[in-house]
């Protein structure tokens, strides 16, 4: 296992329940208290020659799990959720990006940020109003909204503070970037719903509101919504998982997590933003000089390095896939160039297909590691050319205390033993 | 050649596509039913920045004081210099700073926000639970604190729109890109 993560798995946490189901599958190296993942002393009898413990048993049965969970094995795997934040209704939860491979994020495992808790909404007394500047002021039902011509499309979501300016930066990739993830979309096109109301003339933003106790507001300009704007009720397939909106939310792609209103119940067409306090004391970027820049919706091109990244440890040299995920607000990334000699030079990684729009897109490069300390790093190019920047270049402009849209390369530092950490901490 | 006849063949799909689905929208889908007035005005919680949509009724920064003891100061501290909850007073002159402090007095750039954010979302544990009345005091408490509504004020929908607050002409647009990584491959 070449990325060896450093922490131990922790088997006390696991229920008893789950212990004794799989007793015979973990056998005495639970007992002993070691990592099942390695090749531990038990898991020999396991090994060949011998014929493994799970081949002489029947496995549990179909219907043991009427909703599928992953493997018992992959139990660390879980949302990186801080254990000291200040309160937990309005916080934010970030996905393990360093333990996940191609471009969907999984359902349970998506980002997820809240402002007044997660509400549980029946769908079935849920009602999308749509008013204002309009010629029918309209009232859909979810069958209502789910008869509309649908469609699906993969793109991200990212919080615009992912991270912030300012030291320490995060240890793993998801304590740096993790409010970042990515799903296969399906709804109605959110120009459809507005032209069957009528939009008026002098229509020129969109004030979408959710249905949670924050009632969290945003204004949207109409360009958006009549662009690529999306309503949504599925993700991956599957209904929206309550903490991502259910049952209906907006999807703006390219644009900032916090415009993609969840739990949305009502769309307000208006001549002029709220300007409400989530676009004015919030998500608005403090400058140098005191003024905030206001309506920075685009989340500029970024890419991370996930493998090797912070907390991992490479325990061989040799031969070893650099991979990581790149992405862009404005559209296709054209190109990820990667460095493994502290950003002196520059190769250009592969691109794994599929290249979609405002979707991450995965990027691999093969790398020798002789052993030596190094610091790897990828930087993204995006369909308008625009090059993903360094720290440096973002704080010279912005400052340290911008706090959003932060889309800085970010270095990872391997040291001679192996372990991997934040060279931006240094 | 075939090439071209293909594009055409594409463009002219495409403009058959157009045509069909601009008479889809001009009959509608027939989908959804037309929202009520009193429907919207029972659901129509947005405020403009002008104070379009304030209430009637009015409160004093008296009666926001005990609004504000009761209801806002376990997480914003008593005097709303922040806890669980954000800051709410002072940060006057720090943006420019090194350690700018973000408050409704510092930062906000519209007062009647205050009243729109307040009933919307606040108190945490029971938003949508203070009356109209009690939404002007505790907004007006918190404006004075910050030194901008005289101790025995009383707000309504007109004095509340006409308050400048300090920081409303410092915000501009958004800018970016504003930065150029020159994209350096070799000997950086």
């Amino acid at each position: 296992m070449p990325y060896a993560k450093s922490g131990k798995n922790n088997f006390s946490q696991m229920s008893r329940r789950a212990l004794l189901r799989n007793a015979a599958v973990i056998g005495s190296a639970t007992l002993a208290g070691s990592a099942v993942t390695g090749a531990s002393a038990s898991g020999a009898n396991n090994l060949p020659p011998n014929v493994p413990q799970w081949m002489k048993v029947p496995g549990d049965p179909m219907g043991s799990q009427p909703y599928g969970t992953p493997s018992l094995f992959e139990k660390n795997v879980v949302k990186n959720i801080s254990k000291n934040l200040p309160q937990y209704l309005s916080a934010s939860g970030r996905t393990p990006l360093q333990d996940l491979d191609g471009i969907i994020t999984p359902n349970g495992l998506f980002y997820e940020r809240h402002h007044a808790g997660v509400p549980a909404i029946d769908p079935a007394q849920h009602r999308l109003m749509l008013h204002g500047l309009i010629e029918r002021p309209m009232i859909f039902t979810m069958e209502d909204i789910r008869r509309f011509p649908s469609i699906s499309r993969i793109h991200f979501l990212e919080c615009s503070a992912n991270p912030g300016y300012k030291k320490p930066y995060g240890r793993t990739a998801s304590d740096l970037v993790g409010l970042l993830s990515c799903a296969e979309w399906t709804g109605v096109s959110m120009k459809l719903v507005l032209q069957e109301a009528g939009l008026r003339p002098e229509a020129k933003w969109v004030i979408a509101e959710g249905a949670d106790a924050a009632a969290l507001s945003r204004s949207i300009p109409i360009e958006k919504c009549l662009d690529d704007a999306m309503i949504v009720y599925s993700q991956n397939g599957e209904r929206l998982r309550p903490q991502q909106g259910y049952p209906l939310r907006l999807i703006l792609p390219g644009f900032e997590g916090n415009m993609n209103i969840k739990w949305l119940r009502r769309l307000h067409v208006s001549a002029q933003p709220a300007y409400s306090r989530e676009e004015t004391s919030k998500y608005t970027d403090l400058l140098p000089d005191g003024t905030a820049r206001e309506f920075t919706f685009v989340m500029e091109a970024k890419s991370i390095v996930l493998r090797p990244s912070g907390g991992q440890r490479l325990t061989e040299t040799g031969y070893h896939e650099i991979t990581g995920i790149a992405w862009s607000g404005r559209g296709t990334v054209r190109r990820v160039d990667v460095s493994v000699d502290g950003g002196w030079n520059w190769q250009e990684a592969e691109l794994q297909e599929p290249i979609l729009p405002k979707a991450l897109t995965r990027f691999r490069l093969p790398w020798h590691w002789d052993g030596q300390p190094a610091i790897i790093q990828s930087r993204a190019t995006d369909e308008t050319g625009y090059v993903q920047p360094t720290l440096a270049e973002l704080i010279a402009v912005r400052g340290e205390n911008s706090f959003y849209h932060n889309n800085a390369i970010w270095p990872w530092r391997i040291a001679a033993d192996g372990e991997v950490s934040n060279a931006a901490n240094d | 050649m075939l090439q071209m006849i293909k594009a055409h063949a594409i463009a002219l799909a495409a403009v058959c596509l157009v045509t069909v689905t601009g008479a889809t929208a001009q009959t509608g889908y027939g989908i959804g039913r037309t929202a009520t007035p009193a429907e919207i005005a029972g659901w129509n919680i947005d405020i403009g920045r002008d104070g379009h949509g304030l209430p009637a009724g009015s409160g004093s920064v008296n009666h926001g004081r005990e609004v504000f003891q009761n209801q806002c100061a376990a997480c914003h501290g008593d005097k709303g210099q922040g806890g669980i909850g954000d800051r709410l007073v002072g940060g006057k002159g720090t943006l420019a700073s090194s350690k700018p402090v973000k408050t409704v007095g510092s930062y906000w750039p519209y007062a009647p926000t205050l009243f729109d954010y307040i009933r919307r979302a606040m108190p945490q544990d029971a938003p949508g639970s203070l009356s109209n009345e009690d939404v002007y005091a505790v907004s007006g408490y918190i404006l004075n604190l910050n030194g901008l509504l005289p101790p025995d004020a009383v707000l309504d929908a007109r004095t509340m729109a006409a308050i400048k607050m300090p920081n409303r002409k410092m915000f501009v647009g958004d800018t970016r890109p504003d930065v150029e990584n020159p994209a350096c491959e070799r000997d950086c």
